[in-house]
């Protein structure tokens, strides 16, 4: 493994100014070159957050056939599948108080790495073993379907993560041999954590914190002083 | 959940039952088992249902869920800093391991980096935990193969370890101790010697245990050659650890990995073992511990000055970015996806902890063992319920 360079980071250096030059990674470029020609077309788009991490958005059509290439190439550590439910929660964080009058939230959905079109994406995360060099995988889930292809035929350690998924956010996985609930009783309604389901547990009773809170500062540095 | 209630269990073990005659020249029949969900080798509440030929596992499938706290829908109403008392409680005997990736992740994430005194603490506390932890399955081990003696002596070790992390952080099991940008405080007076005199015990321990228990001839005919897991297949679940190493796969992200944490100053070796059976798993566990020891006597020698924490704003918001940071835990790597959005709190968090890998290997594994092989197995796998359920 080529050594890593070490991070050079001031306090706070990423709110206050932005690097000039984009910083390069001699590790991280090559390697996503390498896994984007050979997944080819499947690829939406990647990015690379020098000396940090890999990230790609593939089609969902390609998703299972991208499993098989990384797996060719290396990437045979089975990390994790999971999902992101992008929506912004219509709940806040569940501190409101439940007399007022409800509060009006923005819908509008913002993505994150590596973009993407949907309100779900399945991520999944796979390592070259032996190194730490590991690429996170994400694929749009489309909103009438709610369903991809399997991966349990490539890693046998998706099956468990996908039978989580599935019963988590309700997307479900082509293939899979047995999608039973692997939490939740069978007759449970609802996909847990999506967005829109509440956390009843901040819905029955205010939250405490709403009524000792100290107000918020201003963004303004002279804030600033020791968490302890 | 009742278990009855369950139809859907109860509808998979029906169609499972149609396979149950398998031996057909002898015409025995299967027979359904259900192993917990309070069994003492369970470590919390695994039910494993298991169809038996005889002696012999035709399938196993455990049940998870009995502890399902649901702790990456609770980060999402909780600010960064309130998150490490939840992580707290998913493996809950190396306790103060969970908050580290975590924070490591958010100051990843805030782009601040916690100064070397308290890196050097962390790893210290980091190890201890993992001290704290292994010990108590290796006296736990030996209660589920029926020798009773070695328990004693581990809760007994295991206690000077948890008064160090008490004296350290004030709390035995639940420390809640790291923050972003440093540590809560300084380690106490008087903490480094006695840390040394506690190491020194619990190599002492290690012997003892090596001697009463893996010398032993039972222990050695009960875990040798028992729930052998090959490399590729180690991979392919995702294993990691000591299951991990012990199938004589040389990787542990202390080593391999760049984190701020202070182990590339210490000197240790990695543990492997080729067998890959029940016995290796806990034999790569005891050398490790042995480790463990000697990394914290080299780290207590070259503690830093310096300050504890970092200067992080009273309020933290956390920009928006995605982040992921696994740590070599007690039980195996253990890592944190989050999502930031500039919140105060995460806007998504997925857990990934060691023992849900681990464990999701057992369908596979307990395929034709036989019935006391199924403890020895799950014992020597090694899982913590919390850490499976979340």
């Amino acid at each position: 493994m080529a050594k890593l360079q070490k991070r050079e980071v001031s306090p706070l250096s990423s709110t206050t100014d932005t690097p000039t030059e984009t910083p390069r990674d001699d590790v991280r470029d090559p390697e996503i070159a390498r896994v984007c020609a050979a997944l080819g077309s499947a690829v939406v788009d990647s990015l690379v957050k020098p000396n940090d991490d890999m990230w790609i958005r593939v089609t969902a059509d390609a998703w299972r056939s991208t499993g098989d290439t990384l797996k060719s190439l290396g990437y045979t550590y089975f990390g994790f599948i999971s999902a992101i439910d992008w929506l912004p929660s219509p709940y806040g964080r569940g501190e409101d108080d439940p007399t007022a009058p409800p509060v009006e939230r923005s819908s509008v959905i913002k993505q994150g790495y590596a973009g993407g079109d949907t309100r779900f994406q399945v991520i999944a995360r796979l390592v070259q073993p032996f190194t730490t060099l590991g690429i996170n995988i994400k694929v749009d889930v489309d909103d009438s379907l709610m369903a991809i292809d399997s991966w349990s035929q490539v890693f046998a350690g998706a099956n468990w993560h996908e039978r989580e998924t599935h019963e988590m956010f309700g997307i479900s996985f082509n293939g899979h041999p047995d999608l039973r609930n692997m939490y939740l009783p069978k007759d449970f309604e609802g996909y847990p954590l999506r967005k829109d389901f509440p956390l009843l547990a901040r819905m029955v009773k205010p939250w405490p914190g709403i009524v000792d809170v100290e107000p918020l500062p201003g963004d303004d540095s002279e804030e600033e002083g020791d968490a302890s | 959940m009742s278990l009855l209630g369950d139809r859907q269990q109860l509808a998979y073990i029906a169609a499972q039952a149609a396979d149950a005659r398998v031996n057909v020249e002898l015409e025995t029949e299967g027979m359904t088992l259900n192993i917990g969900p309070q069994h003492p080798a369970t470590h919390g509440t695994l039910r494993i249902i298991a169809r038996l030929d005889g002696e012999q596992v035709l399938w196993a499938d455990p049940s998870c869920g009995y502890m399902h706290r649901g702790y990456e829908k609770l980060t999402e109403v909780r600010s960064y800093p309130q998150v490490t008392s939840l992580v707290n409680r998913i493996d809950w005997l190396g306790s103060f391991a969970n908050e580290v990736p975590f924070i490591l992740a958010a100051e990843k994430l805030m782009g601040v980096e916690a100064p070397s005194r308290a890196q050097h603490i962390r790893t210290i506390l980091f190890e201890l935990s993992r001290i704290a932890n292994v010990t108590l399955f290796l006296g736990d081990l030996g209660v589920q193969l029926g020798a009773v003696t070695p328990v004693f002596f581990a809760f007994r070790d295991r206690e000077y370890v948890l008064n160090l992390i008490e004296g350290a952080t004030g709390g035995r099991f639940h420390p809640n101790f790291d923050r972003i940008g440093g540590l809560k405080d300084d380690l106490p007076a008087g903490f480094i010697d006695e840390t040394r005199n506690v190491m020194k015990k619990l190599r002492g321990f290690c012997d003892q245990i090596e001697d009463l228990l893996f010398g032993n001839e039972i222990f050695q005919s009960r875990t040798r050659g028992i729930g052998v897991i090959p490399k590729d297949v180690a991979l392919q679940y995702g294993m990691s650890g000591a299951n991990l190493r012990a199938s004589g796969v040389d990787w542990d992200l202390r080593r391999d990995q760049k984190l701020p944490l202070a182990y590339d100053k210490v000197d240790f070796k990695v543990i492997t073992h080729p067998d890959g059976d029940s016995f290796a798993r806990c034999w790569v566990r005891l050398q490790e511990v042995r480790e463990s020891t000697r990394i914290v006597d080299q780290l207590l020698e070259t503690i830093p000055t310096g300050p504890i924490m970092a200067k992080v704003p009273k309020i933290i918001k956390v920009p928006e970015g995605e982040a992921w940071v696994s740590t070599e835990n007690p039980l195996g790597e253990m890592g944190y996806y989050v999502v930031s959005q500039g919140d105060m709190g995460p806007f998504r968090v997925k857990i990934r902890s060691a023992s849900f890998n681990n464990i999701s290997i057992t369908p596979w594994l307990l395929k034709g063992v036989y019935v006391p092989d199924i403890i020895t197995i799950l014992a020597s796998l090694y899982f913590i319920l919390g850490d499976i359920d979340r």
